[in-house]
């Protein structure tokens, strides 16, 4: 083996054919970065579903002075046995973790935290407006909002129930579409990027078919006939891969900007990002070798 | 060295073989000469020695391989024992004499210091002494095919296959040629040798086998180009 000889030949190749491999380079490096920036959505998607899905709470909200539901209308504040009542029923159901009751002074000051930012909305509520309230905690907040919204609702002293999950229900449909969508464009670009490895390589192997049908008949081996062209191609391939980390460092500082606009928020880490870089390393050695050596076969057949 | 056992090739979406039972022996050390009109099989000899191609029916034993049972991986190997010269030379353009030859080393992995060492020794042989460093367009026909000599003859083949090596060069530049030819001959090497040529068969007064429409007409040693049948 003489690796001397195989670069050099590779060189040769790579710079005959310039156009071809700046191209085949910037096709590559735009698919891999954007398979990696959906990755990296992906992830983003799920490390902020985690965060947000353990902070869902059921709110049961008791009946007060100005209620919404007719019934609270007709029978007035939720007494204190009442209270209790549904304190112990909750208490009751397997599927709830925890349940904490919250005074209408409590709800009070912890809306005027969370909005702390904006003054116009903090001093439209008035004390009173927000009613007392029992925030649940369920074991799963997807599956078991259900039952235990059925089992209080309509219970004496029940106002309404609200459910965080169904407010981001909506919100999720929002980020996976938008994932979707970017490795959908990503898969396009890749099947692009997989025939522009096989052009390149076959107008390589036109170029040199002087050598190859040279090499053949002194009797090289396949690998040996084959070895540079495929070098060629990985080398291609790495190259656009590199441009492609930086492109993801980038995607990665934009999505952490992103997430200052989200009152709880997740930061992607760096293993995130490394992970994402060798996922798409592997993938983006495995597109241009396993193209260039089908080609190969196709084209440089003993 | 070569052995062929009734040998019928014929290519596909052609009705007449390119040849037809062929029985041939050519042994260590021969000089042959393949004579016979164009398209009488010559080429597609040739081709089967280098198992570029298969027979469509026979046996044939190139240096004591059967050809047949000759995995394609080991075609490689088979073909390290065989040079080859053609009409149009085949020389790489873009690299000197000495670049040209030390190719063929490479490309089977030979080490440096053997390629230093054999390549001028070939270069003498085939009587281009200081040449080396020459583009093959800064050649007369007669020296770039000097130099496919050299890189056919610089891994030591059993046997070498010239097809038709005199073809673009004029007949005083042959004989240098054919000296040349001669001279590989006599290391041992068997030369099989395809050719239009009749002056240089007559003189050199060799074993003549002669081809038409895929038969073998005339096996004849020490014979000449057009003798009468």
């Amino acid at each position: 083996m003489r690796a001397q000889f195989v670069f050099g030949e590779v060189w040769v190749g790579l710079r005959r054919n310039l156009t071809m491999t700046v191209a085949l380079i910037v096709v590559v490096a735009i698919s891999l970065s954007l398979l990696g920036t959906g990755l990296l959505f992906v992830r983003q998607v799920d490390h902020t579903r985690a965060l947000w899905q353990s902070k869902v709470q059921l709110s049961i909200y008791l009946c007060d002075n100005n209620p919404l539901s007719p019934q609270c209308t007709k029978n007035g504040p939720a007494t204190a046995a009442q209270t209790a009542q549904i304190a112990t029923t909750l208490n009751n159901l397997p599927q709830v973790v925890d349940v904490t009751h919250q005074s209408q002074a409590a709800n009070l000051a912890q809306f005027r935290k969370e909005f702390a930012y904006d003054p116009v909305f903090i001093d439209s509520v008035q004390p009173g407006d927000i009613p007392a309230s029992f925030q649940v905690k369920l074991k799963n907040a997807q599956s078991d909002a259900g039952p235990v919204t059925a089992a209080v609702t309509g219970m004496p002293g029940v106002d309404s129930v609200g459910n965080d999950s169904s407010i981001l229900t909506n919100f999720y449909k929002l980020l996976d579409g938008a994932r979707n969508a970017v490795i959908v464009v990503a898969i396009i670009l890749i099947i692009a990027a997989i025939l522009l490895v096989a052009n390149t390589i076959r107008l390589s192997a036109f170029n040199r078919r002087r050598e190859t049908a040279i090499m053949r008949l002194v009797g090289a081996s396949n690998f040996y006939v084959q070895l540079p062209f495929l070098v060629e191609g990985m080398i291609a391939g790495l190259f656009g891969w590199l441009v492609a980390v930086a492109l993801l460092v980038g995607a990665k500082a934009g999505l952490d900007g992103l997430q200052n606009y989200f009152p709880f928020h997740a930061q992607l880490t760096v293993g995130d990002l490394v992970e994402v870089v060798l996922v798409t390393m592997a993938i983006g050695l495995l597109l241009c070798g396993t193209t260039s050596f089908l080609t190969l076969r196709r084209y440089l057949r003993v | 060295m070569i052995h062929f056992e009734s040998v019928t090739k014929t290519y596909p979406n052609q009705s007449r073989p390119a040849l037809e039972s062929v029985n041939l022996d050519v042994e260590k050390g021969e000089f042959v000469f393949l004579v016979g009109p164009s398209g009488s099989g010559k080429s597609t000899f040739l081709r089967l020695i280098l198992r570029e191609e298969r027979p469509t029916d026979g046996r044939i034993y190139v240096a004591g391989r059967d050809l047949a049972r000759l995995t394609n991986w080991k075609v490689p190997q088979l073909r390290r024992r065989i040079g080859c010269v053609f009409q149009d030379f085949r020389l790489l353009p873009g690299k000197n004499v000495y670049q040209n030859i030390a190719f063929a080393l490479e490309v089977i992995g030979k080490p440096r210091r053997f390629i230093r060492k054999v390549v001028p020794e070939v270069i003498d042989l085939v009587g281009l002494e200081g040449k080396g460093d020459r583009m093959p367009d800064e050649l007369s026909g007669g020296e770039q095919q000097r130099v496919a000599m050299a890189r056919a003859f610089v891994n030591r083949p059993m046997i070498l296959l010239a097809d038709e090596p005199t073809g673009n060069i004029d007949p005083a530049t042959s004989i240098g040629i054919m000296k040349v030819l001669d001279r590989i001959n006599r290391t041992g090497t068997t030369v099989m040798m395809a050719t239009h040529d009749a002056a240089i068969v007559d003189s050199m007064r060799k074993r003549v086998i002669e081809l038409e429409y895929g038969k073998v007409v005339r096996d004849q040693s020490r014979g000449v180009y057009g003798q009468a049948y």
